[in-house]
């Protein structure tokens, strides 16, 4: 067989190839969309320890979601969808030009206020849900996933028992200056309210959290001092 | 890899056919005797319900792939073979791992890089060149379903004794009698990690030679 033979052939097959999967891409991605806002509902109903299954996730959302908003960096809320918000376009952006969704939910008359976080892990993306009680300060839950981290040992930052650790911490000390949550290599001190145990064998992904949270929360800091004053 | 390609060309015979479907479900199987595609064994059977969404994978990507390569064997350049081939099932991979994820998505997420890796899977590859490339559609395809059957029941065995002896469920629902945990029976966390996987596989390749002497000693 000639190498014209050979390269036609290379040529028409990914010419095929591209058209066949193109085409399965477009036809599958409404479907796939509305999972991936079905389990972005579900991750933030998470934070606030809400259990949704994939069918009852929407209903759910509407039901403890009372309220989404927009705000920028001086606390000033904006015009916009939270829901439509993709940190990822955002974080790009100079940071007094971002939009900073928040979701505020209801349950059992309390109020938690949901901000969304998003930084780099080691092999790539990670983000996450953060809860905060009512006085802007105390984490009620935390939400993480990831993109690539190592399975049994980045990856762990998406277990619950990593997640748990957060619930009571807290992002600012009494004197309300911000101060976020370490996520210590080995043990954090017991009475320590601004840190939790790191994972072993997972540094680089811990580090990543630590600093997403440092960064994602800390630019919320205007809108959380206007919140409390008022 | 076998020596299937050595038998005669034009026969197509059922009983012959049979063999290639049946074949690779018990002497011939790829896990146990071949011992191919052992990696996605270790790391998807931890529950029933992946292990089986995989074993429905495979099955398609494999009967798909060795049908489309047999229909092209005439055509296929031999020195880009092996390219034409990883492009045939990368494509259907891809496809399979879009269908999953736009209609079982919390599955697709467990399988997360696994259904990926489905492109990696020595067994599929290893039946194009050993089988595909030199039979006819029909043939090929059942050599595809075989193999890939073969490879899917032990998966499920593997899922179903890890799912049970691990989690104490199957398929999400919980098997095991509260009253056993009442007594002080608990589930093996052991069985949920990796290495029991494989004594899991050991344990079903001693059985099986155990019962078909002929296979001790020849993979």
């Amino acid at each position: 067989m000639s190498n014209r033979y050979i390269f036609l052939y290379a040529s028409a097959m990914v010419i095929i190839v591209a058209l066949v999967l193109s085409g399965a891409a477009t036809l599958l991605r409404p479907l796939q969309e509305r999972n991936m806002r079905i389990e972005k509902m579900q991750n933030i109903l998470s934070t606030i320890n809400i259990p949704a299954p994939r069918g009852e996730a929407e209903e759910l959302f509407d039901r403890y979601i009372i309220e989404t908003k927009i705000v920028n960096y001086q606390g000033e809320e904006v015009e916009g969808d939270a829901f439509e918000v993709d940190l990822q376009d955002e974080n790009r952006k100079d940071p007094s030009e971002r939009d900073l969704p928040v979701f505020i939910a209801e349950v059992d008359g309390e109020n938690y206020y949901i901000m969304p976080v998003r930084g780099g892990g080691l092999w790539g993306p990670i983000w996450g849900y953060i809860s905060l009680e009512s006085d802007l300060a105390t984490i009620y839950g935390a939400n993480f996933d990831h993109a690539s981290e190592t399975p049994g040992l980045g990856a762990e930052i998406a277990d619950r028992e990593f997640e748990e650790q957060f619930r009571g911490k807290r992002i600012f000390d009494e004197d309300s200056n911000f101060r976020s949550v370490r996520v210590v290599k080995g043990r954090a001190p017991e009475d320590d309210p601004h840190a939790v145990d790191g994972i072993s064998g997972g540094t680089i992904t811990s580090n990543g959290v630590q600093r997403m949270l440092r960064d994602g929360l800390g630019i919320y800091e205007p809108y959380f001092k206007k919140i409390r004053t008022s | 890899m076998s020596e299937n390609n050595s038998m005669p060309k034009e026969s197509l015979l059922s009983p012959r056919n049979k063999k290639l479907l049946t074949d690779p479900l018990g002497k011939d199987n790829p896990i146990n005797v071949q011992v191919l595609g052992i990696c996605s064994v270790l790391a998807i059977t931890v529950q029933l319900r992946t292990s089986l969404v995989m074993a429905i994978s495979v099955v398609a990507v494999m009967g798909f792939a060795n049908v489309i390569i047999s229909l092209l064997r005439s055509t296929i350049p031999p020195r880009i073979r092996i390219i034409v081939q990883l492009t045939v099932i990368a494509s259907l991979v891809i496809l399979v791992d879009q269908i999953l994820k736009a209609f079982v998505y919390d599955i697709s997420r467990q399988l997360s890089v696994f259904v990926g890796l489905i492109i990696t899977n020595c067994i599929i590859m290893g039946r194009l060149e050993a089988f595909a490339l030199n039979n006819k559609p029909w043939p090929s395809f059942l050599d595809g379903i075989g193999n890939a059957a073969g490879y899917g029941w032990v998966l499920l065995a593997v899922g179903f004794f890890r799912e049970v002896f691990g989690s104490g469920t199957l398929m999400g629902y919980a098997v095991i009698p509260q009253f056993l945990y009442d007594i002080g029976y608990e589930d093996n966390g052991l069985m949920i990690l990796p290495p029991m996987a494989l004594i899991t596989v050991g344990i079903i390749i001693w059985v099986q030679r155990y019962k078909d002497r002929r296979l001790i000693d020849i993979s």
